[in-house]
């Protein structure tokens, strides 16, 4: 009478069976669960076309309605996006004197974001933080707030020369900043000011792995902000390139390992820093080797004679590794604080060597392979095609034509020129495809070049070696242009922009300020045919250059990982208040505010504090459904905030004004979002002081 | 006491008998064993899905239910319910949740002694592990039914949102959200293994039966 032993033994196999089993089923990630289930409901799959005789019909009346012809017709369908279609790039656009950035898709060219950079934007809460805002202290120059600038060239953060879509840096003209934004959360996080000039131009540039971010200078000052008289120039007026160290784990520009190199007072234009073959180089054209120092007033040429009246200009060839090994060795000196290799030290290393280049050139631009350094004419119809093989050489061989004022080598430049290429009147800038292809914009001709590279690049198309292929007229006056990856080691091809600095006739009119006309072109197909298929209005700040990212690189957070982040930091803020720890605390005369925000209301919704208070104001949204983005301002007091889903605020200032302020939510977050408010009162200082012993207590929160 | 307990437990497979038909008496420890491993595996494993979906959530919200806890984004539905005046889902079925795994793996301990009576209280044993799931779905439906019924009359929407009972199957709706939902793997292995113990009882009841009528007519017989 008793159950066998191997019923036994299988019993503790099946026990181990159901152990493992449970073991399984909690492997089995409920996430993932959850997304297939999501999946359920995703966009249809695109049905293939078929336009009966009737869909012709209406196609073709509306196109009459509309005087549309075929080619119309054709580019709307290049561009059109429907609802909730996402486009297949982002152009990260500098905004010029706006002093922010804008974000485009491509094609539709639906302006998607601005981004607050070096101006205070009160939608994203950008500097409306009271008196010890990070934004406001970080747009101080000399201690004092300049609440502009002058973004000109965006730089993504690049791995192996390729966007890798984590970071976009800009430069500001007018007061030679560089700022990093972080592109998980569309944040300018850090902005450095340059210790040496005042204003800028070739920023930012970065190197391949974005070891730096180059900061070229422009307009020739005494270094370190300090003065000369203007005849003095050549004496004391410097110019420079920073190149200042990017930290990527900490996200942030680390100053204490940047430096710079003191150049000559020629005023340096843009800048590149070379890739694959040219690797280790960066390269900066000048445009005033005459070093005029104008004077129009005295009688003197003004600056836009005298620096146009020499033949040749110099590009500047800057070997950036040996320059570090220069830095590092201890070989700079310090110039308002900041290490800087001084000129004698550069020429006595070979950092720096010139090349001549037809006079007052724009745009240095190399090819994706590194191979080719072109210089854009401006004044001159050609480009200037280097070759860094013959550049190398060059310096190997000492093959110079002589040195300038203060003794930097002038490369020879038949030695170093690997062609010209004519292609009309007034290049500027230039971007590349993936045929082969090299797109110039010709300012004076209003006009996008497309020519043929030659090298490695001949075999790509069945046009011949450095020609010029196709010339599509742009409305008006292009600067940059920027094709997909079209300054990357492999660029896209496909699409391209044209920054059309005049749109005169294109829109409706609006008042003598003008929007800029962002003109797309289809380059998909090789040879002469590259159409304009759409003209984008921007009609906020005067853009510089943009680059043109496919979307799926970019890493973007759809709300903050974590109740109570702080997108300063980048990490969850331990003094974030959570549900159940708000209130009002007073020690003295500061009274600490912990506040929530949920939809639809603040927690707590009444604040009283007394007149001369100095107030610190916390406040976490908690929120975690993308798009539930909560305000917060008080009005008078200059205060709004940006609360995005998850995110940590705090500001601090002076309750210097008495009264009743009404607080309240300025972002349409719910239904009841007019009810999402509260008060906040300033007990005037006569009151105060009757209700002295009332207010004496730890706790004044109702 | 012995005698009793001997009752319970029922008459013991004699060796010989056991021998030679071992299929017979080994079909109902199998069936009862899967049963149990299904029911083990199933708290691991989502019970109850809810989708919702409303024009501004074009992704859905999504509400899991397992035996011991809730997921997905309960504090978002929370956030919206309170507009309705619905209590927080944290509070529906808080004992249940707490006691769920004591629960599931006192039915399942019950089970494995079930294998072991070979008289009709087995039966009674399995008892839990057989009703389970429709113990779930009735509380689940209740608990729904008390929180749709009991909103708060204060709450923000609540002239335009009544009180009303939410679908625990198919297709629901309230306000401007549709909701869908369905059973999980949890409940489905959970119905599989109550199917198992209906059918290994049956087994159970094919083996042990006689040898319980041959045991009571022994008794009988002595006692005559």
């Amino acid at each position: 009478m008793k159950t066998t032993g191997s019923t036994f033994r299988f019993r503790t196999l099946a026990m181990t069976a159901a152990l493992g089993g449970a073991c399984l089923g909690m492997l089995a990630p409920e996430a993932s669960a959850q997304e297939s289930r999501r999946r359920r409901g995703g966009a249809e799959a695109a049905k293939p076309v078929e336009l009966t005789a009737e869909h012709v019909g209406l196609l073709t009346k509306i196109a009459d309605e509309r005087r549309l012809n075929v080619d119309d017709l054709l580019a709307a369908a290049k561009t059109f996006m429907p609802s909730g279609r996402h486009d297949e790039y982002v152009l990260f656009s500098s905004g010029g004197q706006s002093g922010q950035v804008f974000a485009i898709g491509v094609p539709s060219m639906r302006l998607l974001r601005s981004i607050a950079v070096f101006t205070p934007e009160s939608w994203q809460g950008y500097g409306f933080s009271g008196d010890n805002d990070h934004v406001a202290e970080s747009l101080k120059i000399m201690g004092k707030p300049v609440l502009w600038g002058d973004t000109h060239h965006p730089a993504l953060s690049e791995t192996g020369g390729e966007y890798d879509g984590e970071w976009l840096f800009i430069g500001d003209k007018a007061n030679a900043r560089v700022a990093v934004i972080d592109l998980r959360d569309w944040e300018t996080k850090q902005i450095v000011k340059n210790p040496l000039t005042i204003s800028d131009h070739g920023a930012a540039f970065v190197t391949p792995d974005t070891e730096y971010i180059v900061e070229g200078g422009q307009y020739a000052t005494v270094l370190g902000y300090g003065y000369a008289p203007p005849e003095q120039y050549k004496e004391a007026y410097r110019g420079m390139v920073t190149l200042w160290k990017f930290d990527r784990v900490k996200g942030r520009i680390d100053e204490a390992r940047s430096f710079a190199l003191e150049l000559p007072p020629y005023w340096q234009d843009l800048a590149d820093a070379g890739k694959r073959a040219s690797d280790g180089f960066i390269f900066i054209n000048s445009f005033n080797a005459e070093m005029a120092a104008g004077g129009v007033e005295r009688g003197e040429p003004p600056f836009e004679a005298g620096a146009s009246k020499r033949d040749m200009d110099y590009l500047h060839i800057i070997d950036w590794r040996k320059a570090e090994a220069a830095f590092k060795a201890g070989k700079a000196k310090a110039i308002n604080g900041f290490p800087v290799i001084m000129l004698e030290t550069s020429v006595a290393e070979g950092l720096l060597h010139f090349a001549p280049e037809p006079k007052s050139p724009h745009g240095v631009d190399i090819t994706p392979n590194g191979q080719f350094i072109i210089v854009a004419g401006k004044l001159d119809p050609h480009v200037t095609v280097y070759s860094i093989d013959r550049v190398k050489r060059a310096i190997a061989e000492k093959k110079f034509s002589g040195q300038d004022a203060y003794g930097v080598p002038i490369l020879d430049f038949d030695a170093v020129k690997e062609v010209q290429v004519e292609l009309g009147l007034g290049p500027l800038h230039t971007q590349f495809d993936d045929k082969g292809y090299a797109y110039t914009s010709l300012f004076l001709d209003s006009a996008v070049a497309r020519w043929t590279l030659g090298g490695e690049y001949e075999s790509l198309n069945s046009d011949r070696p450095w020609k010029l292929v196709q010339k599509t007229p742009v409305q008006y006056n292009i600067g940059h242009l920027s094709a997909a990856e079209g300054d990357t080691v492999s660029p896209d091809g496909r699409y391209l922009i044209s920054m059309s600095k005049w749109s005169v006739d294109r829109f409706l009119p609006t008042g003598p300020l003008l929007p800029q006309n962002f003109q797309l072109l289809d380059i998909s197909q090789p040879g002469a045919t590259m159409p304009v298929i759409y003209d984008m209005p921007l009609g906020v700040g005067e853009p510089h250059y943009c680059q043109m990212i496919k979307a799926d690189k970019l890493k973007t957070w759809k709300v903050y990982p974590e109740v109570g982040w702080n997108p300063h930091t980048q990490r969850l803020d331990p003094n974030a208040p959570r549900q159940g720890q708000e209130g009002v605390t007073r020690s003295g005369d500061h009274v600490l505010v912990n506040m929530t925000a949920v939809r639809s209301h603040f927690h707590p919704e009444h604040v009283e504090v007394n007149e001369g208070d100095t107030v610190t104001w916390r406040i976490t949204a908690v929120e975690t459904a993308q798009d539930a983005t909560h305000g917060f301002c008080i009005g008078a007091y200059n205060i709004n905030l940006s609360l995005e889903p998850g995110e940590f605020a705090e500001f601090t200032f002076v309750a210097d004004k008495p009264g009743t302020y009404p607080f309240y939510c300025t972002e349409f977050c719910s239904a009841l979002h007019l009810e999402m408010m509260g008060y906040f009162h300033v007990k005037p200082k006569a009151v105060s002081a009757t209700d002295a012993d009332e207010a004496s207590g730890a706790v004044v929160a109702r | 006491m012995s005698r009793l307990l001997a009752a319970i437990v029922g008459p013991r497979v004699p060796e010989d008998e056991l021998r030679a038909r071992r299929a017979r008496y080994l079909a109902p420890t199998l069936t009862l064993m899967l049963a149990r491993l299904l029911l083990l595996v199933s708290v691991f494993l989502p019970y109850w899905h809810m989708e919702l979906v409303a024009p501004q959530y074009p992704n859905g919200l999504f509400l899991t239910a397992h035996v011991s806890h809730l997921s997905g984004d309960v504090r978002e539905i929370d956030g919206l319910n309170h507009y309705i005046g619905m209590r927080p889902l944290g509070e529906a079925a808080a004992f249940e949740r707490a006691a769920a795994v004591w629960a599931i793996l006192a039915m399942f301990l019950l089970v494995e002694g079930a294998a072991f009576v070979h008289s009709r209280w087995a039966t009674l044993l399995a008892l839990p592990a057989a009703t389970f799931p429709i113990a779930f779905l009735v509380d689940l439906h209740l608990w729904m039914r008390t929180f749709g019924l009991n909103l708060d009359p204060d709450a923000p929407l609540s002239s335009s949102v009544k009180p009303f009972v939410p679908t625990v199957i198919g297709e629901g709706g309230i306000g401007q959200f549709r909701t869908f939902a369905d059973l999980g793997v949890g409940f489905w292995l959970a119905a599989a293994s109550s199917a198992l113990t209906i059918v290994g009882f049956y087994f159970h009841r094919r083996a042990y039966r006689p040898l319980t009528l041959r045991a009571g007519a022994e008794r009988t017989g002595r006692a005559a």
